[in-house]
């Protein structure tokens, strides 16, 4: 159904340069200690002002793979996934406290540069929102602030690589001049990931990537995930069981800002340990 | 709770009718006022265009003599040296004196002849055979045939605005006057021409020669220094305190300035402007480059409060979505958020500027309201404005004075009907459709 050019892809890769020092420092750690996990997350608090949103999370998220997040409305599912890319910096009342190490470094410490961390961590949001760009522009912004191309040809194979994995390539090839927003919405949130993996991210969160879009449109995203995860870190955050069940490996229940129970996704739906999940999943399934 | 027993019940009961109809009415009342207050807005505004147009449309031509005139060399160039700064002395007014009297020979009476000379404009006649002397000294000695203006009177009298059946001693001219004009415009040698002298000339003592050409220059130059001082200031302003600026008293007491300063009369920019300008910086008065500052301190709040507004109206996803992609703040604030911003920016600009242009009170602090009788070619020689040049005007009680008047109204008003367009085209232009 979609053509996902894989051939090429380790060799245009290599011409990327990393982003910063750390990830070459990961890249050798991770021949030494294989299973050491891309997230540690130790007694993660969120506070939204006085009011604490997420009560000490302790959570480790594999290398690779997909990672669902389910839970009821305002558990702080997004305030969670947000964590792992420093976005609740951007909110002016939000305040993290605890440690997240990726690849074993703290991201919170004093001397990360939360820019340089979300070049790493890409994220897809629940609505699509490309820029009012042309559809090459928007893939090739992130590619351009970060100077990953030097000559034109660098970024053009850029664009088209991550429009390739992105299973976009063969809609927009021929209108890469056009404006990203006129694409449809599925079309628009495969331009997103497109747009979040040509900066040659490590880890691709999502908020809920389908819950604007069709069936059709859904099951090529999720096509899409299943794809990715070989050699990205996906966290998907999600209200479907069904599709949580479908692309994760891992599953995390929250309940009103507790991670009540996380497990390998067959075990959670399977098998839930706790009441709450149970109810949950048995509630919206039902 | 009696009858809501079925849901039909209650949506069909006569109660239910009765609140249907009672808000129907209140719908096409509130339609009615709606549609009374465009109505009334709109009456006024004809009401006002209507007036004023019909003052001023009249201005826009005017009434010249073709007359052939000596140009004796015994009263231009008695010495016969063809000096052009001599000839610029020697007495044209006889000249033109002359000239008349010649049209009418059957004159002889010497009031007669006085009121006979009042027929053309006696200044602009003699300035304009001076002028072509001065160029052309060996025109000393031909007959020219000029197109000189009626005085301002006669234009009145042709134009209708001089009641003919009214007592002579009570008419700006006398029935001998008109009897000469009648026959002048008879045989066609009075005609009236579409009045370029209102938009070439400066201002003048004599309405038939003044125009609106220093006072446009005047205002063009105040704006295109408020223009480039206000916008940048402006933008930056905005920027920097939407974006960047950090969250306290400081930045509250600021804001709060700016949004006071927006509604401060625009005579206490003057008032501002004559202190700090004239006095402390002793920069020159009457100076467009002043009006220019005193008029972008006004508009600043205005860009400021408008870049606020349109930097607000951008799609804070779009900001996620860079921010997500490892662009700083920064980043996102100039590659994104600026540029679609930008059409709110430039109205707001635009906009601001335009009111700029009609403020009257700021200028005549800082004394942009001299009779200024030479167009400006610099930002620091003293120059009048068009607005100025409309309350200077109001003031004369002349017909031909409020003729100009509303001339000069309607140049302006139609400027700022352009500027205001121009703004919605650009706005709709540069709004990206996607
Ligand atoms: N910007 C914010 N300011 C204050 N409180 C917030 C903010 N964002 C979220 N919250 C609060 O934090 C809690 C968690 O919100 P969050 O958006 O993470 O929930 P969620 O699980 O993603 O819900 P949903 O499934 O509806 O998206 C909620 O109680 C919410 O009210
Ligand atoms: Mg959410």
């Amino acid at each position: 159904m979609m053509s996902l050019n894989t051939q090429s892809d380790e060799e245009p890769m290599a011409r990327f340069k990393p982003v910063g020092e750390v990830i070459n420092m990961s890249e050798k750690r991770e021949e030494t200690i294989a299973v050491q996990p891309k997230f540690q997350c130790r007694d993660v608090r969120v506070f939204y002002g006085d009011n604490e949103a997420l009560h000490g999370i302790d959570i480790e998220v594999a290398k690779t793979g997909v990672t669902a997040l389910i839970g009821p409305s305002g558990c702080g599912k997004s305030t969670f996934l947000r964590v792992f890319n420093r976005m609740n910096d951007t909110i002016p009342t939000a305040r993290v406290t605890g440690e997240v190490l990726m690849d074993g470094e703290n991201i919170y410490a004093k001397h990360v540069d939360p820019v340089l961390l979300r070049a790493r961590v890409g994220m897809v949001f629940q609505k699509p929102n490309p820029f009012p760009k042309s559809i090459y522009d928007n893939v090739a912004y992130g590619p351009r602030i970060h100077g990953l191309a030097t000559t034109n040809d660098e970024l053009d194979a850029i664009v088209e690589k991550s429009l390739k994995r992105a299973g976009l390539w063969n809609e927009v090839k021929d209108r890469l001049k056009d404006p990203g927003t006129g694409l449809s919405g599925g079309q628009q949130q495969r331009l997103v990931i497109a747009r979040a993996i040509a900066v040659n991210p490590e880890v691709i969160l999502m908020d809920e990537p389908a819950s604007a879009l069709d069936p059709i449109a859904t099951a090529k995203l999720e096509e899409l995930i299943d794809e990715l995860k070989e050699k990205y870190c996906i966290v998907i955050v999600t209200h479907s069981m069904a599709q949580a069940a479908r692309v994760s490996q891992k599953t995390a229940f929250f309940h009103l800002g507790y991670l009540v129970e996380y497990d390998e996704t067959q075990a959670i739906f399977t098998n839930p340990k706790d009441q709450r999940t149970q109810d949950y999943i048995t509630g919206r399934t039902g | 709770m009696s009858q809501s027993t079925s849901a039909a019940s209650v949506h069909n009961s006569d109660q239910a009718l009765k609140r249907l109809k009672a808000r129907k009415s209140a719908e096409s009342r509130f339609r009615f006022f709606g549609i009374g207050a465009i109505f009334a807005a709109v009456l006024m505004l004809g009401w006002l265009l209507n007036s004023i147009v019909g003052t001023g449309y009249t201005a826009f031509y005017q009434h010249y003599m073709t007359i052939d005139v000596e140009l004796t060399e015994s009263i231009v160039d008695p010495d016969g040296v063809r000096d052009p700064d001599e000839l610029r002395k020697a007495n044209f007014r006889k000249i033109m004196q002359e000239a008349i009297y010649a049209r009418f020979p059957e004159v002889t009476d010497r009031k007669e002849k006085i009121a006979l000379f009042k027929v053309i404009s006696a200044s602009g006649a003699t300035d304009q055979a001076r002028q072509m002397v001065y160029q052309n000294p060996s025109l000393v000695g031909e007959t020219l045939t000029l197109s000189v203006p009626t005085s301002d009177d006669v234009d009145q009298l042709l134009k209708g605005y001089i009641d003919r059946n009214a007592p002579e001693a009570r008419r700006k001219v006398t029935d001998q006057q008109i009897a000469w004009v009648d026959a002048l415009k008879a045989t066609g040698e009075i005609k009236s021409k579409f009045n370029w002298t209102f938009f070439t000339a400066t201002d003048s003592r004599d309405p038939e020669l003044a125009g609106i050409a220093g006072a446009v220059v005047g205002s063009l130059m105040a704006l295109f220094v408020a223009f480039v001082v206000s916008v940048p200031v402006g933008v930056g302003a905005a920027v920097y305190l939407e974006e960047f600026a950090p969250q306290n008293r400081f930045t509250d007491f600021v804001e709060i300035n700016i949004n006071n300063l927006a509604a401060v009369p625009s005579i206490v920019f003057g008032l501002l402007g004559l202190a700090v300008f004239l006095n402390f910086f002793g920069m020159p008065r009457s100076a467009p480059l002043v009006g220019g500052l005193v008029l972008a301190l006004m508009t600043l709040p205005t860009i400021i409060i408008a870049t606020r507004s349109a930097l607000r109206a951008v799609s804070p996803s779009i900001v996620d979505g860079a921010l997500s992609l490892g662009a700083s703040h920064t980043q996102a604030v100039f590659h994104h958020k600026v540029p679609l911003a930008a059409p709110g920016i430039l109205t707001g600009s635009i906009i601001g500027i335009a009111q700029a242009l009609g403020e009257t009170a700021p200028l005549l602090m800082i004394g942009m309201v001299a009779f200024v009788t030479e167009i400006p070619s610099t930002l620091t020689e003293p120059a009048s404005a068009l607005p100025v040049q409309i309350f200077l005007w109001s003031d004369s009680a002349e017909r031909a004075w409020a003729e100009r008047t509303s001339a000069a109204i309607i140049v302006l008003l139609t400027v700022l009907i352009t500027m205001n367009a121009v703004a919605i085209f650009l706005r709709n232009k540069l709004e990206r459709r996607w």
